[in-house]
C-alpha cells in the first residue's frame, strides 16, 4: 500500500483545460473521494493517476516513486470501472484468478489467493458457479475480487456504483467501505454523489471546472465550506444563501441584512462594500415567535425523523430542516432564528468564504 | 375530481398473481401513493384503474360509477408515465393543447388558450410555450407531460413513477411543485413509486404493497411511527430501522411472543458506558454533515444510531445504549402492540 501525491497537475485537451494545477495527497490506507459534477475533471485526474492519460504538466507520485510518465501497466494500481465486465465463459474462481494467471503466478498460489479474496468479499460459496447466473450484486463483488486479488498499491474506482438503483447502492456503499476497513488499501474513488462521498470518505476533494475547490474531511467540508460552490454541492437540501450588500469590519460579529441584524462568528478579515452571501445550513434555521427574519411557509416535506420546510422570505426562498413533530401549514407566518455560531459568510462575486472564527479550528488544508 | 374505489380486485398473468384481493379507497382530493419494490403490483393496480388491464375479479368505481368493464377513454382518467412522451414536432403550447383538441372533447380555441396558459403558469414554464418539445431539458419535458394531464381536468390522475428518470435536484424541485399543484387544484392523485422519499413527502395516504397485496394503508406519519409489520417498518426510514433478535437485547416491556425488536436510528440513546445501559462498541462513524451515523456493535448485533455531528464519540469507544420507542414483532414479522 502507498501514499499518492498529486503536485500541480494540469491536463489540457487543445484549448480546453480539463484539470488545472491540482494538488492533493492521498494518505496511505485512506479512502479518498474525488467529488464533483460531470465535467469537473475528476475522472481525468483519476485516469492520469492510473496512467491512462498523460498530464500536460505536474507530477504524480505513487509511494515515493515518480510515476508521472510511466505506463499504466508499470504502475501497481487496480482500476475498477463503472460497468463491470466479467468473462461469461468462466466461473467465478477463474474470473477472480484471471489477473494472477496472466502474471504467471503458480496455480497453488492463485488458488489460495482467490479463496482468500472470496472470503473477504463473502462470496466463497459462489466460487465454482458460472458468472452468467449471478445476481447484480454478486457480479460486482466478483469484479471487485478481480481487482483485489492482485494486491495492488492502490485501487482507483470510477463511479463503481453509478449503474445501481438507490437501495442497492446504499448496501454496496457500506460493503465497499467495510471491505476497505478490512484490507486497508489506499483507495481513490470518483463520484458525483455527495451522499456517497460523505458516507464513505476519510477525505474528500471537491472539484469544479478542473479546479480543486476544497480538500478536507467530510465534516470539515460540510461545516466550513471554502466556497459557495462547495456549500451548494454538499448537503441535501444544500446550504441556503441570503444575498445582501454590505461592508464588514474585521472582528465584526453581527451583520445587517436589509435592516435585519444577524449574529455570526467573528469575522477575521474585513471587506469593503460589496455583494455578500450569508450561508445557512437547513438545520441551522429554527422557527420562533420572534426573530430578525420573517417568512411564510411555502410547503413542508415529511421525512420521518425530520421535515424540510420551504419558507419564502424577503431575502429569497429558504429551506429549513426541523423536527417532524412540528405541524406547519402552507401560508403560515414564521420567524426564523439562525444558529449564529454555524453561519458562513461568502464574497458573492468570488464565491470564496470570508475567514471567521468558524474557520479557526480548521485542521485540513483548503486549496484552490 | 372524484373519489376512486378499488374493491377486492385480483389480477393474474398466466400463473403469476400480480394483484390479489386489493381494496383501496382514494378519497376525493387525496394524494395516495402506492409504495413497494419492483413486482409488488403497484403499476398493475394503476393500469387496472386506468382500464389498460381488465380485473379478473373485483370492482373499480370512479366517482361512484362502476367502471370495472368500461373502456379507458370513458373513465375520465389521465395517466402520466415514467417516460414522458411528447410530440417532438409540436411546440410546448400544442403539446399541452393536444388533449383538448381531441375530436371527442370539442373545446373552443379561446378556452384552450386560457387553460394552456393557466397550466403553464402553474408549472412555471409560460416562457417556454413557443419552444419545440425537443428544445426542453428533461425536467421541463416532464413538466409538460404532467401539464398535458392537468389541462384535461380528469376525475383522477394516475402517475407511474413520473419523477424517476430525473436527476436528484430536479426530482426534489418537482416533488414540491407537484404537491403544491395538487393542493391548488384539489386534484385526486393515485401515484406509484418505489421511492420512500416521494411517498413520505407528497402523500396524504400511503398504501404499502407487498407481492400484490395491500399490507398497510395510512398517512405517512402513521406508517413511519406505527407500522403493522417488519416489512412496512423497513419501507420507510433511511438508514433503515434496526432489527435485532429479542434474545440478543434485554428490553423491558416486550410483549409475550416477541421475536424481533425494531428501533429506528433516532430512537437509540448513546451515552458513556459509565452511565449504564446496554454495553456496545463504536465500530465506525459516518459523517453526513447535518447528522452522523454511528455503527455500534451490541451483543453481536450491528446497530446504526443517529447522533448529533458535534457530539460524536470515537471509533473504539465503549458506550451505553438505551432503546426508546422500541417496536416489537412476532416470529412472522407482525407487529405486537403492548396491551
Amino acid at each position: 500500500m502507498a501514499e499518492i501525491r498529486i503536485e500541480t497537475l494540469q491536463k489540457q485537451f487543445g484549448e480546453f483545460i480539463a484539470v488545472k494545477e491540482s494538488s492533493f495527497t492521498v494518505a496511505d490506507g485512506e479512502f479518498f473521494v474525488m467529488l464533483g459534477p460531470s465535467g469537473c475533471g475528476k475522472t481525468t485526474t483519476l485516469r492520469m493517476i492510473a496512467g491512462l492519460e498523460l498530464p500536460t504538466s505536474g507530477k504524480i507520485f505513487l509511494g515515493n516513486e515518480d510515476v508521472t510518465f510511466k505506463r499504466a501497466r508499470e504502475r501497481d494500481i487496480a482500476f475498477v470501472f463503472q460497468l463491470f465486465a466479467l468473462y461469461p465463459h468462466m466461473n467465478v474462481r477463474a474470473n477472480i484468478g484471471f489477473p494472477l494467471a496472466c502474471q504467471g503466478v503458480a496455480r497453488s498460489e492463485i488458488r489460495s489467493r482467490v479463496e482468500e479474496t472470496a472470503r473477504l468479499l463473502r462470496i466463497d460459496h459462489l466460487l465454482d458457479k458460472p458468472v452468467s447466473g449471478l445476481a447484480g450484486g454478486d457480479r460486482q463483488r466478483v469484479a471487485l475480487g478481480r481487482a483485489i486479488v492482485r494486491r495492488p498499491l492502490a485501487f482507483l474506482m470510477d463511479e463503481p456504483l453509478g449503474a445501481l438503483d438507490s437501495e442497492f447502492r446504499e448496501i454496496m456503499c457500506h460493503e465497499l467501505r467495510a471491505l476497505h476497513d478490512r484490507i486497508g488499501a489506499t483507495t481513490v474513488y470518483v463520484t458525483h454523489d455527495q451522499l456517497e462521498a460523505m458516507s464513505m470518505a476519510d477525505k474528500i476533494v471537491v472539484m469544479n471546472h478542473g479546479v480543486v475547490e476544497q480538500f478536507a474531511t467530510p465534516q470539515q467540508i460540510y461545516d466550513r465550506p471554502a466556497t459557495m460552490f462547495v456549500a451548494a454541492f454538499i448537503g441535501s437540501p444544500p446550504m441556503n444563501f441570503l444575498k445582501f450588500e454590505g461592508a464588514i469590519e474585521p472582528g465584526a460579529s453581527s451583520i445587517r441584512i436589509n435592516g435585519a441584524a444577524v449574529d455570526l462568528p467573528p469575522v477575521r478579515e474585513g471587506v469593503t462594500q460589496r455583494s455578500l452571501a450569508l450561508g445557512v445550513r437547513p438545520e441551522h434555521i429554527r422557527f420562533a415567535d420572534a426573530g430578525p427574519l420573517q417568512g411564510m411557509v411555502d410547503g413542508t416535506e415529511y421525512l420521518g425523523t425530520t421535515q424540510i420546510v420551504t419558507v419564502t422570505t424577503d431575502h429569497g426562498s429558504l429551506k429549513a430542516r426541523v423536527g417532524a413533530d412540528m405541524r406547519l401549514k402552507p401560508g403560515e407566518k414564521v420567524w426564523l432564528r439562525l444558529t449564529s455560531d454555524r453561519l458562513s459568510l461568502f464574497d458573492a462575486a468570488s464565491g470564496r468564504a470570508i475567514p471567521s472564527a468558524l474557520h479557526h479550528a480548521r485542521q485540513g488544508g483548503v486549496h484552490g | 375530481m372524484a373519489e376512486v374505489r378499488i374493491e377486492g380486485v385480483s389480477k393474474r398473468f398466466a400463473k403469476t398473481v400480480a394483484v390479489e384481493d386489493m381494496s383501496i379507497h382514494v378519497p376525493d382530493g387525496a394524494f395516495v401513493v402506492l409504495l413497494g419494490p419492483t413486482g409488488a403490483g403497484k403499476t398493475t393496480t394503476l393500469r387496472l384503474v386506468a382500464g389498460l388491464e381488465q380485473c379478473d375479479t373485483g370492482r373499480v368505481t370512479i366517482g361512484g360509477e362502476d367502471m370495472t368493464r368500461a373502456a379507458p377513454a370513458v373513465r375520465d382518467v389521465a395517466f402520466v408515465f415514467q417516460q414522458y412522451s411528447l410530440y417532438p414536432h409540436l411546440s410546448v403550447f400544442d403539446n399541452l393543447a393536444f388533449p383538448l383538441r381531441s375530436p371527442t372533447r370539442r373545446v373552443a380555441e379561446p378556452d384552450i388558450k386560457r387553460r394552456v396558459t393557466e397550466i403553464a403558469e402553474m408549472l412555471r414554464i409560460p416562457h417556454k410555450l413557443q419552444s419545440r418539445a425537443t428544445q426542453l431539458s428533461g425536467g421541463e419535458m416532464q413538466r409538460v407531460a404532467i401539464g398535458r394531464a392537468l389541462v384535461r381536468r380528469p376525475s383522477i390522475f394516475l402517475m407511474d413513477e413520473p419523477l424517476s428518470s430525473l436527476d436528484a435536484k430536479l426530482r426534489a424541485d418537482l416533488r414540491l411543485e407537484l404537491k403544491r399543484i395538487q393542493a391548488e387544484l384539489g386534484a385526486t392523485i393515485l401515484y406509484v413509486t418505489h421511492d420512500q422519499i416521494e411517498a413520505m413527502t407528497m402523500a396524504t395516504a400511503i398504501g404499502v404493497l407487498a407481492q400484490g397485496r395491500l399490507v398497510q394503508f395510512a398517512d405517512p406519519r402513521s406508517i413511519y411511527s406505527d407500522p403493522d409489520s417488519i416489512y412496512v417498518a423497513t419501507r420507510l426510514g433511511s438508514p433503515r430501522i434496526n432489527l435485532m433478535p429479542a434474545e440478543a437485547l434485554p428490553v423491558s416491556g416486550a410483549p409475550k411472543g416477541t421475536h424481533t425488536i425494531g428501533a429506528r436510528t433516532e430512537h437509540i440513546g448513546i451515552a458513556p458506558i459509565a452511565g449504564g445501559g446496554i454495553a456496545g462498541k463504536v465500530m465506525r462513524i459516518e459523517h453526513l454533515g447535518d447528522q452522523s451515523h454511528l455503527h455500534v456493535s451490541v451483543a453481536g448485533q450491528q446497530l446504526t444510531v443517529l447522533v448529533d455531528p458535534h457530539s460524536v464519540p470515537s471509533v473504539g469507544d465503549e458506550v451505553g445504549i438505551r432503546l426508546n420507542n422500541a417496536l416489537f414483532f412476532d416470529g412472522d414479522g407482525r407487529r405486537l402492540r403492548a396491551a
